[in-house]
């Protein structure tokens, strides 16, 4: 059923006079995982925007070049001549309406309606709604990516993941799908799921759909894919069929240099000061319950929080901000700190940066500077002045404060006075960086710091974590799922599992250990088990 | 007290301070509704009721004409000040030529086949009217409300230009005419709706308090069948109603029940209560199902869609911009049509001003009712009807009986009328904002 080709010719993109893509030539072809990778900002999501008829492309001046499908010009205005056309998209941005239940989300505008008598009269639109119909469809498309979660939950408070994967089961449960885009799908995924989707990517190609897939993550790109294309800077750098190149190559065609996330130093020493102690802290967040963990933290470190999905890491920092219903004792430097009341642990010194970004705060419809002070103004009244009675913001403070951190995190954007809702995706996600960094906090807690970033912008930003844990003496505590990014800068690692502290690692014992001691083997065990592993490993060498 | 409204509720995130924060408007009418009954001294209970009962049948179908615009995401429609001008046009089309084919001894076009007639002429000016205000607002998106104010006094321009200098001026119509300025040109300040006066209110008539019995009967039956029989039709959904409401339900309508049964056996003041003009109830109640109904269907979803999101809506390839403007010109149309509702129910047009307040006390009544910008439900709609004219009746008998005048009681009636949408308005924006601002929201709407 799947013909043609699907091709970009000499696709450009501009906006307001700046052109974020220049003369783009790539093809998908039927059955293939078409991997698309570049810096933040290097301009995918505009070319799948294109694809996909988006109004943004169009109500900004279009695009020159053509999009052709099966040599010709698909002609496509809006996301409905998509659909007509067989494209399907799942976006960078949330794109489900949280009123809706999963069903209605999953079918939205492709109700299932029988015809009545008003219908016949009046239009196709007048066709009621066939509810156990569309039930059963949405049901089907839930199966196929292997969620057992209820069709009629309302999609306002599931977990992200979740989200994704109805976003995912929108798409497929289309019938005529001919090509689908993903643009940063596992961006918001834990491991598992993320596993999850890639095997359900691969169904999809193994029946002819062409996909392109978008990730900043080049592990998954080099499992998954067939071909990838590389994007700097809106241009077009390379395609290379994916077994013909390594992860190390990519990243060097995408950044222009060299890149690993290898720890730079050895041990560093942290005071003694006790800055926050937590004791048995149980936390109700649906899907990563913490039921009962205790640790110190101490002032000027970086402390990581790692563990497989659903355990529980990500419950900790969400229960110290008080996100969820909470029980146990925290001190924060000495005192007893009541977490539900979340101004005033903000207030104490304490930011918080969630995992959660696609859901949360910033304003898109205000500028890049305007966000960044928001939260700093609200807690801390920073980047006010006093001007006889009257009580000011202080413009120049913000811009500087701004033009800092744009600087710092590499946010690519024309101006500070930018609108956020023009930054691409992942320089978003660095705004909301600089807007917990302008808290000036004591305490930082951060949650998966570097998803959807690029791994240029990631080294920057896990670096600077380290500088201000250095030079300023911020503590922080990190959440991430990835190893190798709390390996390089966390002085010590506790891995959490089912909920409790299984152990405390240091950044220098091997995979692994690590490992072991996710799946929930005890600390000492996990070191023997990886002891003898690499005993034997080395007899094998010698012998 | 917030652990009991938990328990009652079944819903463990139940805050009271916030419901009553969600609900302080209807608190508020209520509570003065209640304190009005109290001192007004000399108020007679039928009277109370006929007047209330009157302004309902004449009022709900146009409050019923903001819900689908609220729905579709276009806010509170205070445009439906031009639908009601489309069908004052129709009124004053269809009487001209009533009154001048009379005097030549042809139909008056009065009665019903009049108003019929009225209905018919005001469908196609509403609806041109409403596409082009639904384009306007889709060029003014995030701003509808002030538009729709806007469109409001733009309409009423043009309005008064068509009936004051057009009409006579370029129309031609008959200068002795007696709907006709002494001049020729314009339209009298107020028309005579003649025998279409009362066409729909008069057709078929019942007692009030056979009626009340059988509603408030009905009402307890749907209830109980509701809560324990009823199927639903798609798994994990549910009709049923917390505890709390479903008691509330049934003990009401087993009191109004109980009262008028007693009311009818001892004859006591509820009998002279102004008959129930049952097809009037019977095409308000159509237009409730009928709104019932298009939620019901793609465009109902599509409405819904939009109101949620555009941005989501458009990128899943929903004609956003043209199903805003279907939800335009079906307010507007239904405006119309409530407008001669009204004013067969009034008897004469006040042709320059009539239609000035339609927009402002249509959204104050549903505010009542506990509608907001972005939520409005047939429940709503009515409960608001009632209780913003309950306060209308009340007002100046509170002005006498505080103040020892009835006009200052009136002054209070409209202070209250654009307090209500100030305030309703106000919270709004301000729940909007909290929800935005926080750094860390955790929202819980709905
Ligand atoms: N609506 C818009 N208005 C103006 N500029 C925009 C708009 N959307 C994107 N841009 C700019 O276009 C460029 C490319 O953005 P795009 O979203 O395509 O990047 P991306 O490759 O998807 O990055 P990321 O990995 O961060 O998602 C960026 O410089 C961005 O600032
Ligand atoms: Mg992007």
């Amino acid at each position: 059923m799947n013909n043609g080709i699907l091709e970009f010719v000499n696709v450009g993109k501009e906006y307001s006079g700046h052109a974020v893509l220049k003369g783009i030539n790539m093809d998908v072809r039927p059955g293939e995982i078409h991997a698309l990778i570049g810096e933040n900002g290097a301009g995918k999501s505009t070319l799948m925007n294109i694809l996909f008829g988006m109004p943004v492309i169009h109500s900004t001046g279009g695009f020159t070049g053509e999009v052709r499908i099966g040599g010709e010009d698909a002609k496509i205005m809006n996301p409905h001549d998509a659909m007509m056309q067989g494209i399907g998209m799942v976006h960078q941005e949330f794109m489900l309406i949280p009123g809706f239940t999963i069903t209605e989300n999953i079918k939205i505008n492709r109700e299932i309606t029988k015809s009545s008598l008003m219908s016949k009269v009046f239009g196709k639109r007048m066709e009621s709604l066939e509810h156990a119909a569309m039930a059963t469809d949405a049901r089907k498309a839930l199966d196929t990516m292997g969620m057992d979660i209820e069709e009629y939950t309302k999609v306002h408070g599931l977990p992200v993941g979740h989200m994704q994967f109805v976003e995912i089961a929108r798409e497929i449960d289309k019938t005529g799908i001919r090509f689908l885009v993903f643009d940063e799908p596992t961006a918001v995924l834990t491991e598992s799921e993320t596993e999850h989707l890639l095997n359900a990517i691969r169904k999809l190609a193994a029946q002819g759909i062409g996909i392109v897939f978008i990730s900043h993550r080049l592990d998954e790109i080099i499992r998954l894919s067939d071909r990838v294309t590389i994007l700097r800077d809106g241009e077009w750098v390379a395609t290379e069929e994916t077994k013909n190149i390594t992860a190390a190559e990519i990243a060097r065609l995408m950044v222009g240099r060299a890149l690993t996330l290898d720890r730079a130093e050895g041990d560093r020493k942290v005071s003694d000061e006790k800055i926050m102690t937590v004791d048995n802290l149980r936390v109700n967040m649906p899907g990563e319950e913490v039921k009962g963990v205790t640790f110190d933290v101490h002032r000027g470190e970086i402390l990581g929080i790692g563990g497989l999905a659903g355990q529980g890491k990500l419950g900790i920092a969400n229960g110290l901000m008080g996100m969820y219903p909470v029980t146990g004792k925290v001190t924060f430097k000495g005192e007893p700190l009541d977490v539900m009341k979340t101004n005033e642990t903000l207030k104490k010194g304490v930011a918080f940066l969630s995992e959660d970004r696609k859901g949360v705060g910033l304003l898109l419809q205000s500028s890049i500077e305007e966000n960044i002070a928001f939260t700093a103004m609200e807690v801390h009244n920073k980047f006010l002045k006093k001007v006889g009675p009257f009580t000011l913001t202080d413009d120049k403070a913000i811009r500087e404060n701004a033009e800092k951190m744009v600087k710092d995190l590499d946010i690519r954007c024309t101006s500070v006075t930018q609108n956020t809702g023009a930054l691409s995706g992942g320089n978003q996600q660095k705004v909301c960086v600089g807007k917990a960094l302008s808290l000036d906090p004591e305490l930082l807690l951060v949650s998966e710091p570097t998803r959807g970033i690029d791994i240029g912008a990631k080294k920057l930003i896990l670096d600077l974590l380290k500088d201000l844990a250095e030079k300023r003496g911020m503590t922080v505590i990190m959440t991430s799922s990835e190893l190798a990014e709390l390996r390089s800068i966390c002085d010590r690692v506790l891995i959490i599992c089912e909920g409790k502290v299984a152990g405390e690692l240091s950044p220098f014992d091997s995979d692994e250990v690590y490992g072991l001691m996710m799946s929930g083997v005890s600390k000492e065990e996990a070191m023997k088990a990886a002891g003898a592993a690499q005993k034997k490993a080395g007899g094998e060498a010698n012998g | 007290m917030n652990d009991m409204m938990k328990k009652l509720t079944g819903d463990s995130s139940f805050d009271l301070g916030n419901w009553v924060l969600d609900n302080i408007v209807t608190i508020i009418f209520w509570v003065f509704i209640i304190l009005g009954m109290l001192t007004a001294k000399d108020l007679s209970l039928n009277g109370f009721f006929t007047e209330l009962c009157n302004r309902f049948y004449r009022n709900a179908f146009l409050i019923l004409s903001l819900i689908i615009p609220v729905i579709a995401g276009l806010g509170l429609n205070f445009g439906i000040v031009v639908g009601a001008i489309a069908g004052q046009l129709a009124i004053i089309a269809v009487r001209y030529w009533g009154i001048n084919s009379e005097l030549v001894g042809g139909t008056a076009f009065g009665g019903l086949g009049g108003l019929l007639l009225m209905f018919v002429i005001a469908l196609p000016i509403a609806a041109i009217i409403g596409w082009l205000t639904g384009t306007l607002y889709n060029k003014t998106k995030g701003q509808e409300m002030i538009a729709s104010l806007i469109v409001g006094y733009f309409g009423n321009g043009v309005y008064q230009f068509i009936v004051l200098f057009l009409i006579g001026a370029v129309i031609p119509v008959a200068a002795a005419h007696p709907m006709i300025l002494y001049d020729g040109v314009g339209i009298r300040m107020s028309v005579d709706m003649g025998s279409t006066t009362y066409a729909l209110d008069n057709l078929l008539q019942i007692p009030f308090v056979p009626f009340m019995i059988a509603a408030a009967a009905f009402v307890l039956l749907f209830v109980l069948w509701n809560q324990f029989i009823r199927k639903p039709k798609v798994e994990g959904q549910s009709y049923k109603m917390n505890p709390l409401k479903f008691w509330v339900y049934v003990i009401l309508a087993a009191g109004v029940l109980a009262y008028f049964v007693m009311q009818l056996m001892t004859g006591g003041p509820m009998n002279d209560v102004r008959q129930v003009p049952v097809v009037l109830m019977l095409v308000i109640a159509a237009l409730a199902i009928f709104n019932q109904w298009i939620m019901n269907t793609k465009l109902g979803q599509d409405f819904r869609s939009c109101g949620m999101n555009q941005t989501i809506a458009e990128a899943n390839g929903i004609n956003v911009d043209r199903t805003r403007v279907i939800a335009t010109v079906i307010s507007t149309v239904l405006a119309a049509w409530g407008m001669i509702i009204y004013l067969q129910n009034m008897g004469t047009l006040n042709t320059y001003t009539a239609h000035n307040n339609v927009g402002y006390f249509s959204v104050a009544a549903i505010l009542v009712g506990g509608a907001s910008v972005d939520k409005a439900t047939i429940g709503q709609a009515v409960t608001g009807c009632l209780l913003f004219h309950a306060m209308f009746i009340l007002s100046p008998e509170i002005g006498k009986a505080v103040f020892g005048q009835a006009a200052l009681g009136e002054y209070f009636r409209t202070f209250m009328v654009y307090g209500v949408i100030g305030l309703s308005l106000g919270l709004y924006v301000w729940r909007a904002n909290k929800r935005a601002k926080l750094a860390m929201p955790k929202e819980d709407e709905e």
